[in-house]
């Protein structure tokens, strides 16, 4: 991490310049069936692949060398060779997929099953299913943490974080949060968790070694009726710096100090962003904005938005590959 | 019943509670009880209403409500009846009550509802989930009876902004003969006063065999005039209101309770996670979800979110926590619900709908209001009599 870290501060005192090295972009596009792929440095659609149905959450292996796509309405998740670009193969995945998360064994896919109430637990390479845990009604966001110790779960509608052990993949703590929670995202370090609440407008900082919370983030965006904003996908720098929160049909992505969980800032960009990723060197962030069907590229460094690139039907989830 | 601040602030520490799965177990007994008085024959019979209306919504939202249950030890059953006739549906009342049940979801007509609600008054928390009655909302508003099912005026605000948006503001309008068509009728002509329509022709629906004619030949013939943007229809049972597409003298949408309605929920809305919502509903009755459906949902659904909240079933604590700042509805309409204060109205936008689609979702952007601009739609507090958080 410090590695990127480095090369980061590097590339801004080099004049900047990230895109120089050619990240690929992948959104997956919910209304088209398939997955736009970027490159960041044209800022230019290369190429877009056919995939299973309502592809919606999307995510690397470790080596970066494949593509795990939830086609949620085919009910299983399929692996992307990102060499070829070809589905190579697809894993159980139980009902309606939606979001999912890798363990850092690179083996344990935790895949929440929307319309089942569970989560399912997969082997990447023996494609066992290790197993199912019954969670809250709809459950979405998923994150594991970077010790591998928990497995996150979101449920929509029962507004819980379920606070899964992954050695006995049983549930060791439920916790209630705002209404309509939808994403969890670790701290680097492992330390905190925080969690939106898309209904409630909240985001939730959680101490990962008491679950306990911490405090809540609430937004107001001038201009913006507060219903309006529904905090969905967050995006860490890993120096600890940012922490940035799409805020839906406000259509602003918001800037918070990740230290002192102070709003530094909201960003204007496409209409209803939902999910976020940085690319590698996190000189570049990527929003996928579902109503306006493009994606808006924000500067880091000066936390300016510079360009949106139309991309296919309600794009979903966004990964970059170095 | 009266707000207990403290006992207020000691349930929000519940709000970041833990529990294992095996949690003291408690009970959320809710009644359920039907009535529809019948609709008498209609002419467009194709699709006939399911009987089971409403009451799936409700069977829904306690297999949701459970599902978060179990992991905090709240239990939710329901004891519901579809009554035949209005003396049974007052008897199943008084029985419940004296079962003990607190909590009711009433999908019955207004002047059974009221009745009820006089019944009810200091001894349960009722949600109706049937009658859209303005008058309901306007005056003798109780304070234990919330309103998940939207007003007919919610319905035709939703309707005439969009016509005003638009800009079809001449309208030619038929109505049929029925106590709630004719509801409907006068909530929409206040609705084009307040949004600046214009209704050139207003006609009853009169057609009867002495004419010799099939409706959809008669049509054509009846709306006759000079010029007008649309035809608004109205027509609760659907009896004549399904010919009027595509058989109006001049060649004009339809609008209104046929052609493109304003509805509480339909099967094509399912952006917000709705689809899921839809997935659920048609795994569990074998059906679309129907606006009757969401609004019993919508109601258990209020509960278990109090419930999940306060940790406790009591009606009074429930009812003051349903119309504090914590309590925020998720309910699949794109943002959070609430009731109003004045008369326990739950605000909510209301989608455009045909058939196959979704034309659009109001409020519609623009049309402002000082509080929120989901009281855009239907009586305003400042129009209705009702204080019944005061």
């Amino acid at each position: 991490m410090e590695k990127i870290f480095c090369a980061s501060i590097l590339a801004v005192l080099l004049g900047f310049s990230a895109s120089s090295l050619a990240n690929i972009a992948y959104v997956s596009n919910e209304k088209d069936d398939s997955i736009s792929i970027l490159d960041t440095e044209t800022m230019q659609v290369i190429e877009t692949i056919a995939v299973g149905k309502r592809p919606r959450g999307i995510l690397l292996s470790k080596d970066h060398t494949k593509l795990y796509i939830c086609a949620s309405d085919d009910d299983t998740v399929q692996i992307m060779d990102l060499e070829t670009r070809r589905i190579i193969d697809t894993l159980p995945s139980g009902e309606d997929p939606e979001q999912f998360a890798l363990h850092p064994n690179d083996r344990w896919l935790f895949i929440a099953n929307e319309d089942d109430a569970i989560v399912t637990v997969v082997d990447v390479q023996s494609k066992d299913v290790l197993a199912q845990i019954d969670v809250g009604v709809e459950p979405e966001g998923m994150a594991v943490s970077p010790d591998g110790r928990w497995a996150v779960n979101t449920s929509e509608t029962s507004s819980m974080l379920h606070w899964i052990d992954t050695e006995s993949f049983e549930i060791k703590k439920n916790m209630v949060v705002g209404q309509r929670p939808r994403h969890v995202e670790f701290s680097q370090d492992g330390k905190i968790a925080w969690a939106s609440a898309e209904i409630g407008g909240t985001v939730h900082i959680i101490d990962v070694e008491t679950l306990e919370e911490i405090t809540t983030l609430d937004f107001a965006i001038r201009g913006v009726h507060q219903d309006k904003v529904q905090p969905v996908g967050i995006e860490l720098t890993s120096d600890g710096r940012y922490a940035f929160v799409a805020l839906g049909p406000a259509n602003h992505v918001a800037v918070v100090d990740a230290q002192t969980y102070e709003i530094l800032d909201y960003l204007l960009v496409g209409r209803r962003v939902w999910q976020l990723a940085l690319n590698e060197d996190e000189s570049l962030l990527l929003t996928t904005n579902g109503v306006s069907g493009d994606v808006s590229v924000i500067d880091v460094e000066n936390l300016k938005v510079t360009k949106s690139i139309e991309v296919g039907r309600y794009p979903w989830g966004v990964v970059v590959t170095p | 019943m009266r707000i207990i601040p403290k006992a207020l602030m000691a349930t929000l520490f519940a709000c970041f509670l833990s529990a294992p799965l095996t949690a003291l177990g408690m009970d959320i007994r809710i009644g359920y009880i039907q009535w529809t008085p019948d609709q008498g024959p209609v002419l467009s019979n194709v699709i006939p209403e399911p009987e089971d209306t409403g009451l799936r919504g409700a069977e829904l939202a306690i297999e949701d409500n459970n599902t978060t249950g179990g992991f905090l030890g709240h239990h939710y059953l329901l004891e519901s009846r579809i009554a035949k006739s209005e003396e049974q549906a007052q008897e199943v009342l008084e029985s419940m009550m004296r079962q003990g049940i607190e909590l009711f979801i009433l999908r019955v007509p207004a002047p059974t509802l009221k009745t009820m609600a006089d019944k009810t008054a200091g001894k349960a928390l009722v949600f109706n989930a049937g009658a859209k009655e303005d008058e309901l909302r306007l005056g003798g508003c109780q304070p234990h009876v919330l309103h998940t099912q939207p007003s007919y005026a919610m319905l035709t605000d939703g309707l005439a902004q969009w016509l005003n948006q638009r800009r079809w503001k001449t309208l030619f309008m038929i109505t049929g003969p029925t106590d709630s068509d004719r509801a409907w009728a006068d909530a929409f002509r206040r609705s084009a006063t307040r949004f600046g329509l214009n209704i050139v022709a207003d006609k009853p629906w009169t057609f009867d065999a002495d004419l010799r004619r099939t409706a959809s030949q008669e049509l054509p013939l009846f709306t006759q005039a000079n010029d007008y943007d649309a035809v608004v229809v109205a027509d609760t049972r659907g009896d004549f209101g399904e010919y009027v597409p595509f058989n109006t003298w001049l060649p004009r949408p339809v609008v209104g309770t046929q052609g493109m309605s304003p509805v509480a929920w339909h099967r094509v809305v399912e952006s917000w996670g709705a689809a899921q919502l839809q997935n659920r509903f048609r795994e569990l009755a074998g059906r679309d979800m129907n606006g009757d459906d969401y609004a019993a949902w919508a109601a258990i659904r209020s509960l278990g979110t109090a419930v999940t909240q306060l940790d406790v079933a009591n009606a009074e604590r429930i009812r003051d926590f349903l119309f504090s700042e914590d309590f925020q509805l998720a309910a699949f309409k794109g943002r959070k619900l609430s009731y109003r204060p004045w008369n326990g109205q739950l605000r909510q936008p209301i989608p455009l709908v045909h058939p196959r689609g979704l034309v659009s979702t109001t409020p519609i952007e623009g049309f402002l209001h000082p509080i929120t601009d989901l009281d855009s739609l239907g009586f305003d507090e400042a129009e209705s009599e009702c204080r019944i958080n005061s």
